[in-house]
């Protein structure tokens, strides 16, 4: 994992307009999550679109959770199996928090209670990275695994403070608003996490570019030399460990203002596997990859899930082929074409790219096929549904879909081999070209 | 006493059972430094493939097939996949077996479905073996027993007395030295992962009848093969032998041994009542904290001696 993306570029003087000109992915991201749901506003009714809305809320949530398993994984190196854990535990604090506002003994705003469920993020991160960062590499690995395991475990296990298998219930709307709000609507909520995304998107992106951020890249790429500057990577580790715990607690804060429970799920390893998922997907090589991967794994995962019933064996595979082909993530191959943007060339890969599109749309379709006729034949029929596209049923029983679905992949796999031969000719061609043109330059 | 001696031997069954697993792993582990994520998964699917082979041909074609196809799917996956992400690095190496898991988890679900499958016991061994204070012990018990010594018996053969066994065996701590001698290396990490794999499925074929075939059985054994093969320690078989009796005996024991924390405190004349801080923690009995036994001892074990009990080097 070499460093890209994250280098520090001179922070320059420029004003507001400099600001701007910088930062303008960022705010037109933050503008467009601000406008977001009025696109489904129904004006009849004057309500917002419950589906739309909750999808944003959890692409917000996903975002800070996502970004602050890239702390590890991509600015400090440490693979963690068990970051779910500080998610969980920010939601059980939180949980119990409001249930104390609302009994009356504790009376915060509900604006500020991420400052409780981060500073039950850091707490535990504190306790737990304690043990875990004594090791890296593999064995922090495996300590994390056991970790989340032993999390979940006693989640399921105890009552008084993870209410056992139900889970701690709660209600958001506790009456104690900075705003006079009611935080009954869903939009309401949905406001208050883009408001504490952004917070912590800018607190992590900050964080970046403090000595602390610089270090941890530095016993990312090599831990010994590292210590012979004179710092010591076990303090590095510990502290990107509780930071980026914080930030995990202000995501589980914020799902459980939404959800308004909190059970062991959040704890266990599918939900440790989700932020692995959507920050490998979305690049751990630039800061914003995992945003990236978050939406796009809550799009997935909103709507491919309502057409169909395996689309976690899409994002497997999808994060298997990135992993084999494109460890740098999506952003990380948007970045490849960078050099050949600013060459002016980018024109001349779009042919080849075409090219491409067919083949691929090909093995795409035939998998597709293959994997639905597949779950049709045994989750579908177990559920009594019939594979239906566009009022043509298919029978997964019969032989034809098979064929055609076989068919498909093996032909476009073909054409794509050959296909992708041809665009690695058109590729070396086009960035020599520019190579050659930079250095005329 | 009764409780203790049957109990040692259920413990045995299982541990050996662990061992049939982690042997592959700790090799493959040891070899090629990947922790592969996908070994529980072979064990499911050696399962699985039993499962289906022996409606057809029986149990005891399926018991020699059904690891045989588990071992041709490992050799594929490492040849095919596995060798080119290891330019990706070793994260990328560790994060494809999980994804590969994760695939496998999904392929059985849409293979066979949801539910667990009837992969039963075959009839010859579905009886008592021999009586034990008044409890059956049963005779496919001591079918897995038999076949899990016969494997370490034979696994320990090759090992030793091969020459493919004594590559391995230097491969296992000296891996560049061994490609610098100009054995094939690459070659030898196939052979080693698809006889991990083989193994791997050959403990799901005796397993499978003997727990439950079903969809989440990689996903409960995974991680426990896991903590037995880092307790033992990277390239040591002998630790890793350890390792899974001593874990097949202490989740055994602490299925059986109904203490809690607040009995050994009643030894020393503390009572706890539920006003005592902590007293849910402290009055909890030991079966239910049984699940948690395995990961406590590997965060332990991780932070005493990060070789693990046995290993040679660091992980």
């Amino acid at each position: 994992m070499s460093a890209v993306g994250t280098a520090a570029r001179p922070i320059e003087a420029g004003g507001a307009a400099g600001f701007v000109r910088r930062q303008w992915p960022w705010l037109a991201a933050l503008a467009f999550a601000l406008m977001l749901p009025w696109f489904s506003y129904d004006w009849s009714t004057g309500r917002h679109s419950g589906f739309i809305v909750s999808m944003l809320s959890q692409i917000g949530i996903s975002i800070v959770f996502a970004l602050s398993y890239n702390m590890l994984m991509g600015q400090a190196g440490l693979l963690s199996f068990g970051h779910a854990v500080f998610l969980g535990l920010g939601g059980y604090v939180t949980a119990h928090v409001l249930n104390a506002t609302k009994a009356g003994s504790f009376p915060l705003p509900l604006e500020l209670t991420p400052i409780a469920g981060a500073l039950g993020g850091l707490v535990f991160a504190l306790v737990l990275g304690y043990f875990a960062t004594q090791q890296r590499a593999t064995a922090f690995a495996m300590i994390t695994l056991g970790i989340g395991e032993l999390v979940t475990s006693a989640a399921i296990m105890f009552q008084t403070f993870f209410g056992g298998e139900g889970g701690v219930s709660t209600n958001r709307m506790t009456g104690h608003s900075l705003f006079g709000l009611g935080y009954g609507a869903p939009i309401q909520v949905y406001y208050l996490i883009v408001a504490w995304a952004a917070l912590s998107v800018v607190g992590m992106l900050l964080l970046t570019r403090t000595p602390l951020g610089r270090m941890a890249n530095a016993c990312r790429d090599n831990h010994e030399r590292a210590q012979f500057v004179g710092y010591d990577p076990r303090m590095v580790r510990f502290f990107q460990f509780a930071l980026s715990g914080l930030f995990a607690g202000i995501a589980g804060a914020l799902y459980t203002l939404t959800y308004e429970i909190v059970t062991y799920d959040t704890v266990a390893g599918p939900m440790s596997a989700n932020a692995l998922l959507m920050t490998y997907i979305g690049g751990v090589g630039v800061f914003a990859g995992p945003v990236v991967g978050a939406v796009l794994i809550v799009l997935l995962q909103s709507w491919v899930s309502l057409l169909s019933n395996s689309w976690l064996v899409y994002a497997g595979v999808l994060f298997i082929l990135m992993v084999t082909f494109a460890p740098m993530g999506l952003t990380g191959l948007v970045l490849v074409h960078q050099p050949i943007w600013r060459g002016g060339r980018m024109r001349r890969l779009i042919g080849p790219y075409l090219q491409l599109l067919v083949p691929v749309l090909l093995v795409v379709l035939g998998f597709v096929l293959a994997v639905e006729l597949c779950s049709f034949l045994t989750i579908g029929a177990a559920q009594g549904k019939s594979f239906t596209l566009s009022k043509i049923t298919i029978d997964p029983r019969s032989a034809r879909p098979w064929l055609i679905a076989g068919a498909l992949m093996v032909g476009g796999g073909l054409w794509l081999r050959f296909a992708m031969r041809r665009f690695g000719t058109a590729w070396s061609a086009v960035s020599e070209e520019v190579k050659r043109a930079e250095l005329r330059a | 006493m009764e409780v203790v001696l049957v109990s040692l031997l259920n413990g045995l069954v299982y541990g050996m059972l662990l061992f049939m697993l982690a042997s592959g792993l700790t090799l493959i582990f040891s070899m090629m430094g990947v922790l592969n994520f996908a070994h529980a998964s072979m064990y499911m699917l050696g399962a699985y493939f039993a499962y289906s082979v022996s409606r057809v041909i029986g149990f005891w074609a399926a018991l020699v097939v059904a690891p045989i196809l588990c071992g041709v799917l490992g050799a594929v996956i490492e040849m095919y996949a596995l060798r080119r992400v290891h330019r990706n690095g070793h994260i990328a190496e560790l994060l494809f077996t999980v994804g590969l898991a994760f695939i496998i988890e999904k392929g059985v679900q849409m293979a066979w479905g949801l539910l667990p499958v009837p992969y039963r016991v075959p009839p010859v061994l579905d009886r008592a073996l021999f009586h034990i204070y008044g409890s059956n012990f049963h005779a496919y018990r001591g079918f897995m027993l038999l076949i899990s010594i016969l494997m370490f018996v034979a696994i320990w053969l090759l090992l030793t007395r091969t020459r493919i066994g004594l590559v391995i065996q230097a491969a296992l701590t000296h891996p560049e030295m061994v490609g610098a001698l100009g054995h094939n290396v690459p070659r030898v990490f196939t052979i080693v992962f698809a006889g991990g794999s083989v193994l791997a499925g050959l403990a799901g074929v005796i397993g499978g009848n003997y727990l439950v075939t079903e969809p989440s059985m990689a996903a409960t054994m995974g991680p426990i093969v896991f903590v037995v093969v880092v307790f033992g320690g990277l390239g040591s078989l002998t630790g890793c032998f350890l390792a899974s009796l001593i874990m097949g005996l202490v989740q055994t024991y602490a299925v059986v041994l109904d203490v809690s924390f607040a009995d050994l405190l009643a030894r020393f004349g503390l009572k706890v009542t539920s006003a005592t801080p902590l007293a849910e923690v402290l009055t909890m009995p030991l079966p239910r904290v049984g699940a948690l036994l395995p990961y406590l001892m590997l965060i332990l074990v991780l932070l005493i001696k990060p070789r693990g009990l046995m290993g040679t080097r660091d992980t």
